[in-house]
């Protein structure tokens, strides 16, 4: 009974944010956005490279992944 | 804050106001970038070139193309341990291919990377959608890869490679990167991957306690054919109080092989004037043995799965790095928007702590298990020279 209750709620819930019933407003608005747009707070500047270093990283570490695109080969050697 | 400045940071706002205007998202500057890179560490030298363009063929549509060669000579230790010495060469060719429609964008590549023994094809697909007022972008991606394993028993120069196996890897990823703050911006990726076939190196293996000379012999790795690892990062930017930034990482790894690693990650980048900027980074990753590695097993076939691959030892590293880009084109010139040129240099210091050291160290004075373990240093030099246009 619990379970069809939070299933009913999260449907309604879910219907009301798809129609634009709970709109959210952007809290920082586009003229505030001067510094972010600065390439210093880019995630990645130069894709190459980092796909480069990762590359490297994953060819001698167990860990993989989640960092962004890298390159492929074996790295056997 | 010179008249330079001011005037760049006019047009940033401008940029910003005129695409806010058309409510819908643009795609990045064209760009070029040539590209060379050297490793040197562990008894390796690797030296790479590559070549980049990436062109807008209209406002919604941008493709891109790189080539990629790697040289590499030497080999690290564990290969070196079995006295062959090895030169090869990987070439790597993608395309990508991106559409932009409203606020979503629309990513299809290809990769092809060949090398003597080892040939890899990936495809992949990807999705990004900026939403709620563009503080929010959610991307979505898939790639599968088929990978041709190989070893080479002949020499550098006649080479003899037998296939071994084939290895198939399915990787899914989520990524959020959220507007905070008007200074601040944080970001959450996670991705799971999956491999199924033949995923150990031919060129590595285990050793196990006997009563030859040495102490021990040499055979064979056996890894599980299946293998799935999850990784979670999260990122945060944050721009300081002058015209700066700092960048903080962290990213937890655990698989289905029992290994578990830990990456911390912290990032300074700091501009003068339009010309220049410097960035400095250090590095820490620290990560936990395979269940089913050993540096040295009691005796031959003591278990179903073996491995002795560095790579699945306990082992730590620590990187500093510094990077300087000068532009010289700060303002562009006819067709160019921007020319720079970067050159970027790391130190990797790697600590094995349960992988020892056999190819210096053995016998009458190390016996087998009590050899020092393996530790070495890496640099890392990158240039590269980018125009926008």
């Amino acid at each position: 009974m619990r379970l069809r209750h939070i299933l009913v709620l999260s449907a309604l819930a879910g219907t009301v944010l798809l129609s634009g019933g709970c709109s959210i407003q952007p809290w920082v608005k586009p003229y505030e956005r001067d510094r972010l747009a600065d390439p210093i707070m880019a995630w990645d500047r130069d894709a190459i490279s980092s796909a480069y270093l990762d590359h490297i990283r994953e060819s001698r570490e167990g860990s993989r992944g989640a960092t962004g695109g890298a390159g492929g080969g074996c790295g056997c050697n | 804050m010179t008249h330079r400045q001011l005037l760049a940071r006019a047009a940033i706002i401008t940029a910003l106001l005129l695409i806010r205007s058309t409510n819908a998202d643009v795609l990045p500057d064209n760009r070029a970038d040539v590209f060379y890179s050297k490793y040197s560490g562990g008894g390796m030298d690797i030296t790479g070139y590559s070549a980049t363009a990436r062109a807008k063929v209209t406002e919604n549509f941008a493709l891109e193309a790189n080539y990629f060669i790697d040289k590499v000579s030497g080999a690290s230790v564990d290969v070196l341990s079995q006295a062959s010495v090895i030169k090869d060469e990987r070439k790597q060719k993608s395309g990508t291919l991106e559409y932009l429609h409203d606020k979503t964008t629309y990513t299809a590549s290809y990769m092809t990377s060949a090398e003597r023994d080892y040939i890899s094809d990936t495809a992949s697909l990807a999705l990004s959608q900026t939403m709620f007022g563009d503080l929010t972008t959610i991307s979505l991606g898939f790639s599968n890869t088929h990978n041709k394993v190989g070893i080479n028993n002949g020499t550098a120069d006649k080479p003899n490679v037998a296939w071994v196996g084939h290895a198939l890897t399915k990787a899914y990823s989520a990524g959020l990167s959220q507007i905070i703050t008007k200074n601040f911006i944080a970001g959450l990726n996670l991705q799971v991957i999956t491999d199924a076939g033949y995923l150990a190196n031919p060129y590595r293996s285990i050793r196990y306690l006997d009563g030859s000379a040495k102490g021990y012999s040499l055979a064979s790795q056996m890894y599980p054919e299946t293998h799935t690892s999850t990784a979670i990062q999260v990122q945060a930017k944050y721009y300081l109080p002058y015209r700066a930034s700092v960048t903080g990482v962290y990213r937890y790894f655990n698989d289905t092989w029992g290994v578990k690693g830990n990456t911390y990650e912290l990032d300074y980048t700091h501009p003068i004037s339009n010309k220049w900027i410097f960035e400095g980074r250090a590095r820490f990753y620290k990560q936990s043995a395979a269940t089913f590695y050993s540096d040295l097993f009691p005796f031959a076939a003591s278990q179903n799965f073996t491995a002795r691959d560095q790579n699945l030892a306990a082992l730590d590293n620590t990187t500093i790095g510094g990077k300087v880009t000068y532009a010289f084109l700060p303002d562009g010139w006819r067709i160019f928007k921007r020319g720079t040129v970067t050159a970027d240099v790391s130190r990797i210091r790697f600590n094995y702590l349960d992988f020892r050291d056999i190819k210096d160290f053995g016998p009458p004075q190390y016996k087998p298990g009590a050899e020092p373990l393996y530790q070495f240093s890496a640099m890392v030099y990158q240039a590269y020279v980018s125009i926008y246009f």
